[in-house]
């Protein structure tokens, strides 16, 4: 393992904080510069999400017993500083994260980016925050870089104005302080009661807390994951949610579109870590109510598809669904449905960011009055008027036939989110009802958890088809509106990469299954952490 | 010293939650101040009540005993900073919502309209 290698891990975390620092220093009219830097920012996250997802499945180097890789920041030893850890499963949070932001930024150049300023700066900010979230190894570091990223996500839900976006910012913001308040209270209760905040440590210490301090941990837990679940929309601290994502700028919606799954990926980790079934006497205290808040969320999600008639709210709904899913399978548990639900967070996740970005083209061609006055029209500052018409011929070749194109590429998002074959929606809704057939008695639960399922998935394609054919099937008085390419060659990247997933399904698995069994494995996770290396020694 | 502490933790959130319930975006703000003021002092609790104990340990060896523990402090000085700038931007975003809706409710509209 060569040098640069080694520090690869911290550039997910580093490198949008330099480059977002650096064009702080440029003015707001040097517009260009600014989007060359940061889409080939994005683009090298992707580069360094893959070669880290490589690494962590061990291609670089055969024969590791563990091919994860640890960084301990400002070389302290383990348990005393601050470890950022890319093992398998960060590793491809990482990768989805730096797929959704390349192609949000990307469409955001198309005019977005120009609704206010320092979208640029605020947008790799966030990225920074999320990947560093993914990556640490210790919880109070967890809480900086959710801070980060919310800080992030205040301005970026901003971007744009209007009242409505502020309402609804006013409302977020408030949610979010309070719940980092909550995040705050667990972290020092965990401490008061093992003296660590190191995960890894925390695993080995948890077993032997005494049995008088068990409740106070598992209070300090529950705190903790209600911050968290506020985080990923669960049922009933979600209703902030729909309307949130449904005020913010197209491609703010998108990316917020991974957030929701900050807040799973944490529970995920820190309940298979910390909570497992080694855990002594607080193992697995939590499930239950994940399982039932996960159903009660997957339900609520379902109502709300179908009663809404506004699209970007349909998707919301589709957020908290596919939250409310990810939620009970992880209550539930077993290696075959972890595999079976990281592949549904993989696949759902970028249908949603998909379905965001193509909302507003296909709206565009409705009547004004059919949209919601003031949500999907920016409202520009003096600084940035008339920049909208003049600019685009010149950004982005105009193509014509774009009912054609909107209405495929609708299509391809309904099959995707309703989970219909072939697309990658179907194989990971098939996974999980397969994994739950896999024990040889199927509980309750379980049987409830596919009827939601096949339920939510039923209520997507009519709510989506109702939509379609309201906003496509409605004859053209004048001509459709325009469409550059910038905002369609997002939108089919991320459509490509779901059918990437589609047809690479057999070998993702095999990733998803090493991943489920690494996550269950927990002296795996805590031994990497221990014998972290020191910068300039050489890895074991 | 327990009684003062947990005393004033417990006035702080009553006090806290109590104004983040109301309908008034300042009463929202002044509300989780109260509420970040009662959690860091809830961190500091923590690390175990320790008077007359000094945070910082020397180079000699000497008995971790007499000191109090150093990470809760650092910690609540994080917090405290992260706190204080996120009800400054709560605060920028109340102003803009006054200006944009001519009210301030925080659903941006008063009840009987």
């Amino acid at each position: 393992m060569n040098g640069w290698m080694q520090h690869l891990i911290v550039a997910p975390i580093v490198l949008p904080m330099i480059v977002s620092a650096l064009m702080l220093s440029f003015n707001e009219r040097r517009r260009s510069l600014k989007r060359v830097l940061s889409l080939a920012t994005t683009a090298a996250l992707i580069v360094i999400a893959v070669l880290l997802l490589w690494q962590a499945d061990g291609r670089f180097d055969m024969g590791a017993a563990d091919p994860s890789r640890t960084y301990p920041l400002g070389n302290w030893p383990a348990p005393f500083g601050i470890v950022l850890v890319a093992d398998r499963l960060a590793a491809l949070m990482l990768l989805v994260t730096s797929v959704l932001g390349f192609t949000a930024l990307f469409y955001a150049l198309a005019r977005w980016d120009r609704s206010g300023p320092r979208f640029h700066v605020l947008f790799l900010l966030l990225l920074a925050g999320v990947n560093g979230a993914f990556l640490t190894g210790d919880i109070f570091n967890l809480f900086v870089f959710f801070e980060v990223l919310l800080a992030a996500s205040y301005g970026l839900i901003l971007h744009g104005s209007g009242a409505e976006r502020t309402k609804a910012s006013l409302h977020y913001i408030t949610i979010n302080i309070a719940t980092s308040l909550l995040f705050l209270i667990g972290v020092a209760l965990i401490y008061a009661v093992t003296g660590t905040l190191n995960m890894a440590d925390l695993a080995t210490r948890i077993p032997t807390v005494p049995a008088g301090d068990l409740m106070l941990l598992e209070a300090g837990a529950a705190i903790l994951g209600v911050a968290f679940l506020v985080k990923s929309g669960i049922w009933p601290l979600s209703f902030w949610l729909p309307r949130t994502y449904a005020a913010a700028a197209p491609p703010v919606a998108a990316i917020f579109a991974i957030m929701t799954k900050v807040g799973i990926y944490i529970v995920l980790r820190l309940s298979s870590l910390l909570f497992g079934d080694a855990a002594g006497g607080a193992a697995g205290f939590a499930d239950e109510w994940l399982i039932w808040a996960g159903f009660a969320t997957m339900l609520f999600g379902t109502l709300g598809i179908l009663a809404t008639r506004t699209l970007t709210r349909v998707a919301g709904h589709y957020v908290l669904v596919s939250s409310g899913t990810l939620l009970a399978a992880i209550g539930i548990g077993g290696q075959a449905l972890t595999a079976a639900l990281l592949f549904y967070l993989v696949s759902s996740t970028l249908a949603v960011g998909a379905l965001y970005l193509i909302i507003e083209p296909v709206e565009r061609n409705t009547d004004e009055e059919d949209i919601i006055a003031g949500i999907a029209e920016p409202v520009f500052d003096d600084e940035y008027t008339g920049a909208v018409v003049g600019e685009e011929s010149e950004i982005g070749v105009v193509i014509p036939g774009t009912i054609a194109i909107l209405g495929g590429g609708f299509i391809f998002c309904t099959l995707l989110l309703a989970g219909l074959p072939p697309l990658s929606g179907f194989i990971a809704k098939l996974a999980i009802i397969d994994a739950l057939f896999n024990d040889a008695v199927i509980s309750p639960t379980a049987w409830i958890l596919i009827a939601l399922i096949i339920l939510s998935g039923l209520a997507t394609l009519i709510s989506l088809t109702r939509a379609g054919i309201d906003l496509l099937w409605t004859p053209a008085e004048d001509s459709p509106a325009r469409l550059s390419v910038i905002e369609v060659a997002p939108i089919g990247v991320l459509l490509a990469a779901c059918l990437a997933l589609m047809i690479g399904a057999g070998p993702l698995f095999r990733y998803m299954e090493a991943t489920a069994a690494a996550l269950a494995d927990r002296s795996g996770y805590i031994d990497i952490v221990r014998r972290a290396p020191s910068a300039g020694e050489t890895v074991p | 010293m327990e009684a003062v502490l947990s005393l004033a933790i417990g006035i702080l959130t009553t006090s806290g939650l109590w104004l983040l319930f109301r309908p008034r975006t300042f009463q929202v703000v002044l509300g989780l101040s109260l509420l970040s003021y009662a959690v860091n002092l809830f961190i500091v609790a923590a690390g175990r009540m320790r008077t007359d104990a000094p945070p910082i340990i020397g180079k000699e060896a000497v008995d971790p005993a007499l000191y109090a523990d150093p990470v809760p402090q650092a910690l609540v000085l994080t917090a405290i900073v992260i706190s204080f700038a996120t009800t400054a931007l709560l605060l920028v975003v109340l102003l803009a919502s006054r200006g944009l809706t001519g009210t301030d409710h925080v659903d941006g509209e008063e009840e009987d309209q």
